[in-house]
């Protein structure tokens, strides 16, 4: 077992491979691209990231798609944090069959549901809107942050919400004061989650956007086919949108192992 | 385990979460059953034909073979991924700094944008300007992934086990250090081999996430869009046109609404009921096995 550590690392070389082709790309000219064949960049070249920090075409794609992510995280942790607590605290009438109903949601298909979602959003006069892509999205993350977050509250103790009514706190006021704070890094996780599935997501964040709120994985699929395949700008391009999943890993990573222990993802 | 109380106000804390999903899961869902009873020649006048598409389709050799080339993606994607995920979770470090390292390189690819993991393989496996297609050609193996089905396939392949292995690791790893340290020494003193240290403590604790590792594994690659349709766009020819990829090309190509709304509900119920298979059957498997135990 001394040998062990070998498959992780071949594993993880073969992770890191594609992308690190990516980012020696996107440090190339595209004359490079084409004409020489080397592991690395020859003549070290920022101006692929220039023209995407520079043209507003491209940066904007991803201020929208930073919008419609965290209206999306904002939406689906603070519906599902009251009704994950009414899942894990009381029984009512229906309460299984919800929880089901709402898991299907995960199951279902995008590619099924682009269409009638782009003419229900037109017909309400959504169409190509920031708020419109968060609520698409909430189809499968709040379904996703209930099934999370029940799985972090029902590990409080209820002696916690007795003792809080004891003392004579309201609902609202102990849910506020001492149980959000109590599941903070199950928020944390959720939070995570939202964010992650939210980001990836291209087919329904295409089809309802058009120009303003138009994110920039769809972008960057216009320009594979229009302009004549810049290979360095799509490069620097794919590398900008690694850049925030990272930055967020690096938030979490203490609780991501406790977000999976949870085995709720 | 909690003792519920029964209070029916909570459907009140429920409700906000009702109402979005019921806006955005109930009435697409509603518009799609409509669309999929009904024809239409334009103008927005429709009438009833019933049951006609969902014969038609059903009948149709373009639906069976989608579906075929659907459910054998996913079964070669279970078949490479679990054992692999499972491989790798058992091989990696426990302490030290060797954790956050893995843990943080292997969540990578689960956040890259789907479309960008797309990209990333076709610039890869480009024989002119990519690492993997380039060192192909180099050592003498014919490899083009836009005119060969079969390198378009194995590409495909490759790109998903390097996107989403990493959720399989991530949820077994996440299993095994739930294992208690006297397990295993209890194990030693045994004498246990690695083989039933395996067997009987590491997988039986691991049921669980490999439970959901193999359902959201199933459903995610039963809906596999974006990645393909980058890569290659269904082709060559339509070998690589997985169920998702002809919905869309049916619906927003064609705007074919009848078949393609027949399509989607076929789909969504072939995807709840295996996954509702699966479900049962590895829960089932679960208990016999926690019961035999004890």
């Amino acid at each position: 077992m001394r040998w062990k550590w070998i498959i992780p690392t071949v594993y993880i070389f073969f992770l890191l491979l594609p992308i690190y082709w990516l980012l020696n790309m996107s440090l190339k000219t595209n004359s490079e691209i084409l004409s020489v064949f080397s592991l690395w960049p020859q003549n070290l070249t920022f101006d692929n990231y220039r023209v995407i920090f520079t043209d507003p075409s491209w940066y904007s794609g991803y201020i929208n798609s930073m919008i419609y992510v965290s209206m999306n995280v904002v939406i689906s942790v603070s519906c599902a944090l009251p009704a994950a607590y009414a899942f894990s605290r009381y029984s009512f009438v229906g309460d299984k069959h919800l929880f089901f109903w709402l898991l299907t949601n995960r199951m279902a298909p995008p590619a099924v549901f682009a269409l009638p979602f782009f003419q229900l959003y037109s017909s309400i006069g959504l169409f190509d809107t920031h708020i419109a892509v968060a609520l698409a999205h909430c189809l499968f993350n709040i379904p996703l942050s209930v099934w999370i977050l029940e799985g972090f509250m029902s590990g409080i103790p209820k002696e916690i919400d007795e003792t809080a009514f004891v003392d004579g706190y309201s609902w609202p006021r102990f849910f506020v004061k001492i149980f959000i704070p109590n599941i903070a890094s199950g928020i944390g996780v959720t939070a995570f989650f939202c964010f992650m599935f939210s980001w990836v997501e291209l087919l329904l964040a295409r089809t309802l956007t058009a120009v303003n709120a138009k994110p920039i994985s769809a972008i960057m699929t216009r320009t594979v086919s229009a302009s004549g395949l810049d290979w360095g700008v799509l490069a620097a391009a794919g590398i900008l949108t690694i850049l925030p999943g990272a930055l967020v890993i690096w938030f979490v990573r203490n609780h991501i192992a406790k977000g999976f222990a949870l085995g709720r993802v | 385990m909690i003792v519920k109380q029964v209070n029916q106000k909570a459907w009140f804390m429920v409700l906000p979460v009702f109402l979005v999903v019921a806006f955005s899961a109930i009435i697409p869902l509603m518009t799609v059953v409509n669309y999929s009873v009904q024809d239409t020649f334009g103008n927005n006048q429709f009438f009833w034909v019933g049951m006609e598409w969902f014969t038609d389709l059903l009948h149709s050799e373009r639906f069976h073979d989608a579906f075929l080339r659907q459910i054998s993606f996913s079964a070669i994607i279970l078949a490479i991924e679990i054992p692999l995920g499972i491989a790798i979770a058992l091989a990696m470090p426990r302490k030290g700094w060797g954790v956050p390292v893995c843990l943080i390189s292997m969540s990578l690819p689960l956040l890259i944008p789907w479309n960008v993991v797309g990209t990333i393989w076709q610039i890869f496996g480009r024989v002119d300007i990519g690492l993997l297609g380039h060192t192909l050609t180099a050592l003498g193996i014919d490899y083009n992934y836009t005119q060969d089905p079969i390198a378009a396939w194995l590409t495909i392949i490759a790109m998903d086990v390097w996107h989403w292995t990493s959720l399989v690791v991530l949820l077994c790893y996440a299993g095994l250090c739930s294992i208690p340290d006297a397990y295993y020494q209890a194990a030693k003193i045994d004498g246990a081999s690695r083989v039933s240290v395996f067997r009987y403590i590491q997988l039986p604790k691991m049921q669980r996430v490999l439970l959901i590792a193999v359902l959201l594994r199933f459903m995610d690659s039963f809906m596999i869009y974006t990645e393909p349709f980058v890569i290659t766009g269904g082709g060559p020819g339509n070998s690589t046109t997985f169920m998702s990829i002809d919905l869309v090309k049916m619906a927003i190509g064609q705007f074919d609404l009848g078949p393609a709304a027949a399509m989607s509900l076929i789909y969504f119920l072939v995807i709840l009921l295996l996954s509702w298979g699966f479900f049962t059957v590895m829960s089932n498997i679960g208990e016999e096995s926690s019961n035999g135990g004890s």
